[in-house]
């Protein structure tokens, strides 16, 4: 497999796991929104926390994390950017 | 003071300037003191707002095309994500979330995921790539890719539909916006919100409609955030209102347990002479629905806001603007921290908003009182005379209920500041926040929907001899064009038929988001399937609304996918459509594979190069 091709598999994998994550705080936690509306987090309901502030923060920090991630992994493979 | 050029000394210059409008605001409430009008000080706020943003406008101008469709491919990181935020945040965001939230509760907050959640597919699937790729729009990637005008056609249909169902709303909230600020008639303030937010775009295209951007982010959430801390501060709830509020929300929900949710009827309603659009609280709070379907509306209406928002060209375009690949993606962090702090503040100020007005404790509570005496106040005084508010004794007490206060959803914002009792202020420095907010957004939507025309019709299509002075008249002459017709219909008021600004995200679902995502992420996605996919996606998905919605044909909506969904329809039309056909033809050539390759990889020059 080229360098290339390596790059492009590593970045396919960042990408799944990244969607995981995604899906988990978008949509996987709001099959329980009923369920989890009696658990309290900070004095709030669980299922409102989450949906007005919770999930939104988890969205900021993943993208944070994701963008981090596929820097070094450009890097690892040499495809990293000159400094701008 | 300012060495070295206008990039590097960005932070300073927003400094200033934000310093600056923390100065004005201080000067209107001394003037306020002073015995300034509310109606000249709301006046000056939009006015002086407004004129700084011409003045940026005038500032930026160019004669450069990478310069007028790029914005020279300089923009830093984190600008570029206050730029996005604003482009992001509609009048509508601005004026209504709040409200939405305020009234539809639980349910309605899966709009609050899915204008967030769709700027993690933004980031992981398209920005750093069609960044690499060069396209000075979204149609340009489209064609490049897939090769043709054809296929770029079909991405210039849907950008023009999506775009222009969203445009029409802005122009409203800017026309309402400033008839109300400046006391002119609706139609006269289309026009005049029209004429601002051309002085912004017009000279320098994407370039000055960026830096008008950033200036309008910083106004909007000053604008929004204040309120929040100041009411939160006021009325003891809680320093930082962020992690402060349970207690709040609490009582929220022990008080409707106490005055009961009725749900009145339409009958009742219209017995009683309740204004059109007018609604009463009748959800819980922070209660959720049981049961499947409750579950399933919720999840789907965060996939249609989420992949919309991954489709939509204003948005995208953002992101070609920035110097390299990786500030494209960090650009998208910065994007989403920015609209974070209102997103999350919105349903804050609902429930600071609600407790305001329904806590017998709280000396602005008016559950429970009087009606004569509610009536006396000022504020419900003055918005009832424009309709606004609305009260209707249904059991003929005199005493004010629950069900018996209506209110019109964008009032909640623009009306909390009188109802928490702040000084007038605050409620020209919303309206400020309100008008920033829908222009930044029309400017993006104009200069998305004219560039489209101007680049991929005009230049790519008609005359691609023309020299870089006719293409940027050209280019001008669509903008005043464009803005023109949107304003027009918007001075029509027909919006009420127009549908939902939601309609914009599924129309991009429908035709725009596979085509994009695949174009990048599967090599052999051909011409033929694009172009099928994008027709057949945006077909069906035309097709189902016009079935659904009430006020065409109104069928019972199937699986619950009701007109605000039916992108549900017509993005999965588009993948298999796009998939089958392009399995059926022959696979794209060597010299689009190789093309594809170079896309992933975020080092080297750009596809298409700054000038083209």
């Amino acid at each position: 497999m080229s360098n290339k091709e390596k790059h492009w598999q590593k970045t396919k994998g960042h990408m799944i796991m990244t969607m995981c994550l995604w899906a988990f705080f978008s949509m996987v936690i709001f099959l329980f929104g009923y369920e989890i509306n009696g658990v309290s987090f900070l004095g709030y309901p669980l299922a409102y926390y989450m949906t007005a502030q919770g999930s939104l923060l988890a969205f900021v920090i993943i993208i944070f994390w994701f963008a981090n991630k596929q820097e070094k992994i450009d890097e690892e493979f040499g495809f990293g950017e000159k400094e701008d | 003071m300012f060495k070295g050029g206008f990039i590097q000394n960005l932070p300073k210059i927003y400094g200033l300037y934000t310093g600056g409008f923390l100065v004005f605001i201080l000067m209107m409430a001394i003037a306020e003191q002073a015995g300034v009008t509310a109606k000249t000080i709301g006046i000056l706020f939009v006015a002086f707002t407004v004129a700084i943003y011409a003045l940026i406008g005038y500032l930026s101008r160019t004669v450069q095309v990478d310069a007028y469709y790029l914005a020279g491919r300089q923009v830093p990181t984190v600008f570029n994500g206050m730029a996005t935020a604003a482009d992001w945040m509609s009048g509508a965001s601005f004026v209504a979330l709040a409200g939405g939230v305020y009234f539809g509760g639980y349910s309605y907050m899966a709009f609050l995921v899915g204008w967030t959640g769709g700027y993690v597919l933004v980031s992981t699937l398209l920005a750093p790539y069609l960044r690499k790729f060069g396209c000075y729009t979204v149609p340009d990637f489209i064609g490049t890719r897939y090769g043709g005008n054809g296929v770029r056609f079909c991405a210039v249909l849907v950008l023009v539909l999506a775009s222009f169902t969203y445009v029409t709303a802005q122009i409203n909230a800017t026309g309402t916006i400033a008839a109300r600020a400046l006391g002119i008639p609706f139609e006269a303030g289309v026009w005049v919100g029209l004429v601002s937010i051309l002085l912004c775009s017009m000279l320098g295209g994407m370039r000055a409609v960026t830096w008008t951007q950033v200036a309008q982010y910083i106004v909007l959430i000053v604008a929004y955030l204040i309120p929040v801390f100041w009411i939160s501060n006021k009325i003891g709830a809680g320093v930082f209102p962020h992690l402060m509020l349970g207690d709040e929300v609490a009582r929220i929900t022990e008080l409707e347990g106490q005055f009961g949710l009725v749900k009145n009827s339409a009958a009742d309603v219209k017995a009683a002479g309740v204004p059109g659009g007018l609604k009463s609280i009748a959800v819980a709070h922070a209660g959720v629905g049981a049961g499947g379907m409750a579950v399933w509306k919720y999840i789907s209406l965060a996939i249609c806001m989420m992949v919309g928002t991954a489709s939509l060209p204003h948005i995208l375009m953002r992101y070609f603007t920035t110097p390299s690949v990786k500030s494209a993606r960090k650009s998208v962090a910065w994007s989403l921290f920015f609209i974070f702090l209102l997103y999350s503040s919105a349903p804050m100020l609902a429930t600071l908003s609600k407790i305001s007005l329904i806590d017998p404790n709280l000396p602005t509570g008016i559950i429970g009182k009087s009606i004569a005496d509610v009536q006396s106040i000022e504020w419900v005084k003055q918005w009832s005379s424009q309709k606004q508010v609305f009260i209707a004794d249904f059991n003929g007490d005199g005493i004010l209920q629950l069900n018996e206060w209506f209110m019109r959803t964008g009032v909640v914002v623009l009306a909390t500041p009188e109802v928490a009792g702040l000084p007038y202020v605050i409620s020209g420095l919303v309206a400020a926040g309100g008008m920033a907010a829908a222009m930044s957004t029309a400017d993006g939507l104009v200069l998305a929907i004219s560039n489209a025309l101007s680049h991929d019709v005009y230049y790519n299509m008609i005359d691609p001899k023309a020299d870089v002075r006719k293409r940027l008249i050209v280019a001008r002459v669509l903008l005043i064009v464009v803005g023109a017709a949107g304003a027009y219909i918007a001075s029509m008021r027909i919006t009420s038929i127009l549908g939902a600004v939601a309609w914009a995200f599924d129309f991009a679902m429908s035709g725009l988001f596979f085509p994009l995502v695949l174009g990048v992420w599967w090599k052999r996605a051909t011409r033929e399937g694009a172009i099928a996919g994008m027709l057949s996606g945006l077909a069906a998905g035309t097709a189902y609304l016009i079935y659904v919605y009430p006020k065409f044909m109104g069928n019972p909506a199937w699986l619950g996918i009701d007109h605000l969904r039916f992108g549900l329809i017509g993005a999965p039309v588009c993948l298999v459509v796009m998939v089958v056909v392009s399995l059926m033809t022959k696979a794209p050539d060597a010299a689009t594979q190789r093309m594809v390759d170079e896309v992933r990889v975020p080092s080297g020059k750009s596809i298409l190069g700054r000038a083209h």
